[in-house]
This record gives structure tokens, sequence and C-alpha cells, in this order.
């Protein structure tokens, strides 16, 4: 897996063709079809701020709460999807790569890169709502993209290294997704994390600190909807604290290439 | 010989597979090996030691019993899979044939499926639009091409696949028993692209059990069998290896054919020899126009009962079949034993006879006998077909 070979003009051909023909395949059938990408989020949205928002009463001190929380639940699901179709990609194909060589990473690749356009997608909405309610745009939008890539390197990297285990091992599926449910309470996507701090404010550090999801929503949120917003840059103090985040985004994507490069010769076998 | 008029080298390849004893792909299964140290699974030897080249420019055949290896060699060939040890190495792109229409689906269009299956042959969709009408027109399927592939029979999946993989402009191509699909004409077309593409000097790597194209292609080709090359060679000596190999395989599938399901009463066959003529040790072997004869034991023999006799290929072709009413023979009452004598005017390759009582004039089987013997006919020619036919140039 060479980086350059990741975008030579075979493998972008045929990353093209994975992408449309999983897109195809999702949404055939279905009336609405590609709308549920959308759909799906906003219905989310929709329960939990009915549940949180109106009768918890979560967020009251949190400016523009409603789109805070449509934002951090657009990229949790984001991550979501990455994570569950890149895990299943490798086995998914595996009709594929018993037949034929070809560079195995493209597929896991394919299997984020549709998540990742769900997301664009969605983020677009997210700025629909900002517009509405009302959120002063600030020059700290433009970091945005640079916050959307770094939880997609993250997202890229479990994806790896989940596709490589659940060659060899299925139960992964069903770990990761009660793991997921867990870490969603675990992330400050439903609570602000000043209600945390309320609590405990070391607990509230850590959960900005050691979860690059956490991070990224928390940024993301900084950027585009308000100040207040908790990050690791103006919660946490000590400087050298500040990019473990992005410590742990770049030791995870290095793991995961090392690991998915030594497992994929057994791919075909094992799949 | 340099290294650059080689398109494939392979040396002291070895490859085993893990075979799992029951399903463990499990944590459990692994959490569980972690305190019994047991292995969980078997090794499986499927090659040994396996060098040979490739020139550049040949059609080369890989040929063996099915289990022999065959296609786990293709595989390594094609990168799939890892050897354990030795290597591959390929001079030039290659393109494997191992299934025709990898990665097609059903629920996908003739179109949509074609385009994605360029995809992983390097084709862009410009590229493909170009080549587009070609592609259906060789594989005759301009009227299908928006049905869902779900929808194909597997005949026009397969004229689908071969047409848009034959495109693959490679330095060599690996064909895994892809000839053995699509009816007469299309397996004709098939066969002038692959010396089109010989033609134009592709490198061809035929993996097959069907020694009729090896012959038919071939320049050279490889006898592999356990696991292991037994030799390489002319598609002539080849073939006839391998004719010998399984001939001496099916040796025990012949086994007391005589006795099964017959109803003791009735008239049957009772056992069966074959020798040459003139020559009452028993054969099996023979030369095309050999004369032999085939002694028969039969009980409760009758003028009213016929005696029937065919003869199949090892293809399971019906080559010749006659009985006693049709040749105006009648069986004595009480007659033990009744010879034919038979001029084998064959093609090299195995026989096997299969025998019935009849009555009524053929219209009714009493009993039915399979392989009562089997016979081989030894290479001695070239001709192909199913006859030997007399002939002569003038």
């Amino acid at each position: 897996m060479k980086i350059s070979n990741i975008f030579s003009r075979r493998n972008r051909i045929l990353l093209r063709e994975l992408v449309a023909t999983d897109f195809k395949l999702r949404y055939q059938g279905s009336v609405l079809g590609y709308l549920w990408s959308l759909l799906k989020p906003l219905m989310l949205f929709a329960i939990l701020y009915v549940v949180f928002i109106h009768f918890l009463k979560f967020g009251s001190n949190v400016e523009h709460f409603p789109v805070y929380l449509l934002l951090g639940i657009v990229m949790w699901t984001f991550f979501t999807e990455a994570t569950l179709q890149g895990m299943q990609a490798i086995v998914s194909r595996g009709d594929l790569i018993r037949k034929i060589n070809f560079p195995k990473y493209i597929i896991v690749i394919s299997g984020t890169i549709s998540a990742l356009i769900n997301l664009a997608l969605n983020l677009l909405v997210v700025l629909i709502f900002v517009l509405f309610n009302g959120v002063d745009l600030h020059w700290s939008a433009l970091l945005l993209p640079f916050t959307v890539l770094e939880l997609y390197v993250f997202s890229l990297a479990i994806a790896f290294l989940l596709a490589a285990f659940y060659v060899k091992y299925r139960d992964i599926s069903h770990i990761w997704e009660v793991f997921l449910q867990g870490a969603f309470y675990a992330t400050p996507i439903l609570y602000p994390v000043s209600m945390v701090a309320a609590q405990s404010v070391f607990a509230a550090k850590l959960l900005v600190v050691i979860n690059p999801v956490a991070q990224t929503i928390q940024d993301a949120r900084h950027s585009l909807i308000t100040h207040q917003t908790q990050t690791v840059w103006n919660y946490v103090d000590k400087l050298w604290i500040q990019p473990i985040p992005i410590i742990i985004v770049f030791v995870t994507i290095i793991w995961a290439v090392w690991y998915f490069r030594k497992n994929q010769r057994y791919f075909a076998e094992n799949v | 010989m340099s290294d650059k008029e080689l398109a494939v080298t392979v040396r002291d390849l070895y490859k085993s597979f893990k075979l799992p004893h029951e399903q463990s792909g499990g944590v459990k299964q692994a959490a569980m090996g972690i305190f019994s140290r047991s292995k969980g699974y078997e090794t499986q030897k499927v090659l040994s030691d396996v060098s040979f080249d490739i020139k550049k420019g040949e059609f080369f055949g890989i040929v063996g019993r099915n289990g022999s290896g065959k296609s786990t060699l293709l595989k390594l060939l094609a990168g799939i899979y890892a050897p354990d040890k030795g290597f591959v190495q390929v001079n030039g792109s290659l393109t494997p044939f191992i299934e025709l229409g990898v990665g097609f689906n059903p629920e996908l269009t003739g179109r949509e499926n074609l385009y994605l299956n360029g995809a992983l042959l390097g084709f862009d969709r410009g590229q493909m639009d170009e080549m587009y009408d070609e592609i259906v027109g060789f594989a005759e399927l301009e009227k299908f091409m928006d049905q869902k592939l779900k929808n194909y029979s597997s005949g026009m999946q397969v004229r689908l696949a071969f047409s848009i993989a034959i495109r693959a402009k490679s330095d060599i191509l690996l064909i895994d028993e892809v000839l053995a699909v699509g009816d007469a004409a299309f397996q004709q077309k098939c066969y002038e692209t692959f010396f089109e593409l010989k033609r134009q000097g592709v490198t061809i790597i035929l993996v097959t059990h069907d020694m009729g194209a090896v012959l038919k292609f071939c320049d050279r080709a490889l006898l592999i069998s356990k696991g292991r090359i037994t030799s390489t060679g002319t598609p002539f000596d080849i073939s006839e290896e391998y004719l010998e190999q399984n001939y001496n395989a099916d040796k025990d599938t012949v086994d007391n054919p005589i006795k099964s399901q017959v109803n003791e009463n009735a008239p049957h066959l009772e056992g069966a020899k074959m020798h040459r003529d003139g020559d009452i040790k028993v054969a099996e072997a023979y030369e095309p126009g050999d004369t032999a004869v085939i002694e028969i034991d039969i009980k409760g023999g009758d003028e009213s009962v016929g005696l029937g006799i065919q003869l199949f290929n090892s293809d399971g072709v019906y080559c010749f079949g006659t009985n006693t009413y049709v040749d105006g023979y009648k069986l004595k009452k009480g007659i033990k034993r009744v010879a034919f004598k038979v001029k084998l005017d064959l093609l090299p390759g195995n026989y096997t006879v299969n025998a019935a009582t009849m009555d009524k004039g053929a219209t009714s089987v009493i009993s039915y006998h399979s392989k009562i013997c089997k016979f081989r006919i030894k290479k001695t020619t070239e001709v192909e077909g199913v006859a030997s036919l007399e002939h002569a140039w003038e």
C-alpha cells in the first residue's frame, strides 16, 4: 500500500465504480432512495430533540443548542457508518478477493467514501439549520474541512483495523455495534461538556482528550456554531496535553495501515 | 535462456492451507485456543516444490485432476494467494480469468455490471463508452443490456463476462476452464479470440482437465498431481501421461458391477472380460484399430432374450452401441458365454463398456450393468474427434 498507488489511474477508476455501485445497490427499490441518508440523521435528531431538549431541558445554557446537537449527531452518524461499512467491506466483497488480485484497501476506502458523501450532504443540511437558527457565522467556519478531514482519517483507521480483524473473527461486528452504542453516550453529543464539568472537571477534560471523535465534534461546533464550545484547545490548559487527540489519530492510522498490510496477503484464503 | 524471454518464473513454490476443525472463526475459539493449546486446525499441503518457467508468447497448459492443486497454483500465479515459500515472478501485466464475471452483481443491469467489471480491468467510463457497442455485439446481448443480471441465463452472463474480459490489454492471460461454458458457436468464437491473442504475442496460461483443449491450443504443458509437478512437455506427451494417470485412478470405480441390482431369477450377466482377438490374456490397453473380444458370462440365456453392448468414452459420450436383435444373432437356450468381437476404431482415451439383457426385440431391459469392463486406447495418433475413421489423402 504505497501512497502513490492510492491515486494511480487504475485505482481511481476502481474506487469510483465501487462507490457508485454501493450507492446504486443501497437505495435500490426504496421510493425515497437517496433521501434516506439525509432523513435518518434528521429523524434521530427529532427524537433526541424531543426527549433531551424538550423534556429533559438539556443544553439550556448553550446557545443554538438544537443545531449544536444536530451537528454532533451528523458527525457521529458518519463515524458509525464509515466504521461499520469499512469493517464489512472486505468480507462482503469476498467473491472479488478470491478471484482477482487488486489493492484491497480500495474496498475499505470505498466503504468509507460513501459515508463521507453522506456526511457532506448532511453538513449542507446542518448549514441550512445554522442559517435559520440565526447563528453568526464566523471566519472560524473555514476550519471545518480540516476537522472533517481529521475525523475521516480516524474513521478510516478504525475501518482498516476492523476490516482486517473481521476477516478472521466475525464476532467483532457484534462487539463493535455494542461498543458504538456505549461510545455514543461517552461522547458529548447529547449533553454539553459543561454538564459533565458540573460533576467533575477532570472527567469533562478527559472526555475531549482521549476521544478524537469527541475532540472533532467539539472543534466543529466551536468553529461553526458557538465559540462557547469547550474544545481541547480552549478547555485544557496544559499545552502538552492539547495535541493528544491528534497524536491518537496519527498513531491509530499508522498502526491500522501496518496491520492491514500485514494481513491482506491472506484475505483471499481466509475470507 | 535470458530472463527477458520469460513471462512467468516459478521457483520452489510451497503452499498449504489451514483447515479449521469446526467453526473456529470466532473469538470464543480463539480464546479457548489460548488455554487448551490445541491448534484447532489441520494443515493441508496443497503445493510442494513447484518450479517452472513460461516463455513469452507461449500457450501453456496446466493439467491435473480435480484436487491436484492446479487451481491453487493458478491463484498463486494471479497473486491472489501468497505462497508459504518460494516465489512467483511475472514479467508484464497479468489478467486472470479465474471465473468469468468476477464481481458481477445480480441486482445491477447488464450495462452497470459491464462498467464495474471494466473498472476491475482498468478501463474508465470513457474507454468503456468507446468499446461498449463492440463488447455488447460480441456477446450478442444488445437487447438485454438494461435488464438486471439476475434475469440473464448463465450462458448470457458468461458471454457478457467473456466479451469484456478479452478487452483487457495484458501481456499474460490466465484462463481457468472458461472454455467449458457457452454453446458451440460461442466456444468457436472464444477459440478464434485466443488464437488472435496468441498471434499478437500474448502469453496464455490455460488451466484445465480437458485434454482436447490442451492438444488443440497449447505449445507446452505441465502435469500436476497431488501438489507436485509430475512432468512438463509437449501437449501430446502430457495428455498421454494424464490419461494413464486417470486410468489408474479410475480402477477402483469399477467394482463388481455385475451383481448390482439384479434379479437373480431373470436373465442377467455374471461376469465379463476383455482381451485381444487371438490372445486369451485379459488386456486393458489397445491400439486404434485393434480387434478385441469381450467375453460375457450370462445366466438365463434364451432365444427370446437379447444382449446389448454400449461403449462410452471418459467424457461420457456414447460412442457406439448395438444388440443381438439389431445384428440378428440369437442366444441359444442355456447358453453360458457369449463373445462380442469388435474392431476398436476409436481414438486414444479411456472407455467403459455397459451391457444389458433385454427382451421383446429390445423394447424392454431386463437387467442393466454399467462398467462391466473398461479399456484404454493408446496414444499412437494425433487425429482428433470421437471416432477413428479410416481415411486417406489423394
